[in-house]
């Protein structure tokens, strides 16, 4: 890589995060008509449904023409598994990877040298941005293997310079022995599982406020405000918000800053949209919307505005960072989350923040939708904390009552709580699993019911 | 002169109650008196122990929600009665109990009550003024085992 200050340390103001906003436009349309042609001439499925709208690639004259391109979504990579959507050859693609595939078929991704380096280059990147560079020690507690986690954090921390220990996901104890041992300075997980390495480190006896640890750089599911704050008052640490998906690279798509106001977006590689979820009509700065992404350097497997589910806004104006690439707001929830009981829809982060106002932080708990004589319910199960545990049983219903009654009024219907016993609801060492649905949803779904919606404010 | 008690958070399901209790027995440590308040979701296990600090830790290290809560212990005759006595004295006073146990000493005529009060010092002065014996944690054990 080409940025190296002459004390050989990153220079963050040498990448494109800066370049101004014509610049930034103009090498973004150059680089969409040549990922459209190679989509065009090497994948059959788009090229088919371009040739449905008549539309061919030269007729791209300026950035706007991208909403005349069709969408991409997750059933087209499931379609097509496994290799369906790839545009090169075998013998151009030097990795792999895959989703966890919980709903039926895994999807699988693919990369060439080139898409490797700038995967590499926009995680030096993002490091840089969460004020990295080569001295700190980086450990990377994301999953190696086939989910993109785990790589691309440990291929960007070390393209940096930064020291990397490559934990990988899981062995907690070991975990907090490396943190402790290693003069760990930062560290990548996802921020429930950093929530859970704070609980154990305080039994263990550890305080991860009073070690060199000053970063930690989450990602990989949506969380909120209230975690961030849990996480940087207990860890005495700066949270980052990273943001990414495998079917567009992998982490390292958007990242905050120091100023943490949205995170930037790489839009030199991803550009960026935000559309109506029902409709898919584009929709303006700043409005709420789904975030679509469109791979502008990408070889191996270009994808071309594809869903992401992700409900964000986009903001153009430069950050006091400096940076002028764009920014989404923080992702609190994805329309894939949002579930839909009695016909309302309901996003878990809703329930965080009923708990929250409770309790003043957010207890471990978890969603359960049953479903009897054709009546939803939603229970919703809360490990009870030492901070709110009473020894009445006049107390505890109290507690019962109130949780129910904040669920009630921020979801609009009635949840059944359960007061759990400590540590009894499963602790992810990934993407932590809020909704268990025990429904049985395999009747024709009804035309009535939407099957997505904007999240209501 | 108030005891300590420990409260347990227990889920309502076959077996919680037997975990603790064991945990308990496996260390030598003997549960003077115990009550259990139950809910249809969840149960709240009030144990009076020989050690509670020792036990307090052991059961926190095993996983469980522990609460102390200071609970006060009045001797009375075991005899038709003892109780009423008590209850109405408390009543004058106007003394607001949230709960009470009770156990026996199995030898003497002796009878212990348990109290949570929600003024337990006050409620202790007026035992007192009425001529009555507040057990602290060493007698509770000591007359069990005497």
């Amino acid at each position: 890589m080409s940025w190296e200050a002459p004390g050989g340390a990153f220079h963050p103001a040498s990448t494109p995060d800066y370049l101004p906003v014509a610049q930034m436009r103009e090498l973004q349309l150059a680089r969409l008509r040549n990922v459209v042609r190679r989509a065009f001439e090497r994948v059959p499925l788009f090229r088919q449904r371009l040739d449905e709208r008549g539309f061919r690639p030269e007729h791209l004259g300026e950035l706007a023409d991208v909403r005349k391109l069709p969408f991409t979504t997750k059933a087209d990579l499931r379609d097509t598994y496994p290799t369906g959507l790839f545009a090169s050859p075998n013998d151009e693609i030097v990795r792999l990877h895959a989703s966890s595939g919980t709903t039926g078929k895994p999807i699988v991704v693919a990369y060439t040298r080139r898409d490797l380096d700038v995967w590499t280059e926009v995680m030096v990147r993002a490091f840089a941005a969460c004020g990295l560079n080569h001295g700190d020690v980086v450990q990377n507690a994301y999953g190696y293997g086939l989910f993109t986690g785990g790589l691309g954090a440990h291929y960007g921390a070390e393209a940096l310079g930064a020291t990397v220990i490559p934990a990988s996901g899981g062995n907690t104890d070991r975990q907090i022995m490396l943190l402790k041992d290693f003069g760990v300075t930062a560290i990548c997980c996802t921020p429930s599982y950093f929530i859970y390495v704070l609980e154990r480190a305080a039994e263990l006896g550890v305080s991860i406020r009073d070690l060199p640890l000053r970063a930690g750089i989450f990602g990989a599911e949506p969380w909120t405000e209230s975690m961030r704050r849990h996480i940087e008052t207990l860890g005495a640490i700066q949270a980052f918000d990273i943001y990414g998906l495998s079917e567009i690279i992998g982490p390292g798509v958007g990242i905050e800053c120091a100023f943490h106001d949205g995170l930037h977006i790489f839009e030199d590689h991803f550009y960026p949209e935000i559309v109506d979820p029902e409709t898919g009509r584009a929709l303006e700065e700043g409005e709420e919307g789904e975030l679509v992404l469109t791979t502008l350097s990408k070889q191996a497997m270009p994808m071309i505005r594809y869903r992401t589910r992700d409900i964000t806004s986009l903001k153009a104006e430069t950050c006091a960072c400096g940076r002028t690439v764009r920014r989404i707001a923080r992702i609190g929830r994805r329309s894939d989350d949002m579930f839909i009981i009695r016909g309302i829809n309901v996003f878990p982060s809703q329930i965080e923040t009923a708990l929250l106002a409770v309790e003043g932080t957010v207890p471990h708990y978890q969603i359960v939708l049953t479903r009897e004589k054709g009546l939803d319910s939603i229970e919703v199960q809360v490990e009870v904390t030492p901070e709110v545990f009473g020894d009445t049983v006049g107390s505890m219903e109290g507690l019962q009552h109130r949780l129910a009654h904040a669920l009630e009024r921020t979801l609009g219907l009635r949840a059944d709580v359960t007061l759990a016993a400590p540590r009894t609801i499963q602790r992810s060492e990934g993407k932590a699993k809020r909704v268990i649905d025990k429904r049985n949803l395999t009747e024709a779904p009804n035309e009535n019911t939407p099957t997505l919606a904007l999240p209501r404010k | 002169m108030k005891i300590h008690q420990l409260s347990l958070f227990l889920e309502n399901k076959p077996g919680q109650m037997a975990a603790p209790c064991r945990l308990l027995a496996s260390s030598g440590i003997n549960i003077r008196t115990l009550t259990m308040a139950d809910t249809q979701r969840f149960g709240i296990l009030r144990l009076i122990v020989s050690d509670w600090q020792q036990s307090k830790k052991m059961l926190e290290d095993a996983g469980y929600l522990v609460n102390v809560a200071e609970v006060v212990a009045v001797e009375v005759a075991d005899r038709p009665g003892g109780l009423v006595d008590l209850l109405d004295l408390l009543g004058q006073a106007n003394m607001n109990i949230e709960y009470m146990y009770a156990f026996t000493f199995g030898r003497g005529g002796r009878a212990a009550l348990i109290f949570r009060f929600d003024r337990p010092d006050e409620a202790i002065e007026q035992l007192r003024a009425a001529g009555l014996n507040v057990l602290a944690d060493v007698e509770v054990y000591e007359r069990i085992e005497g």
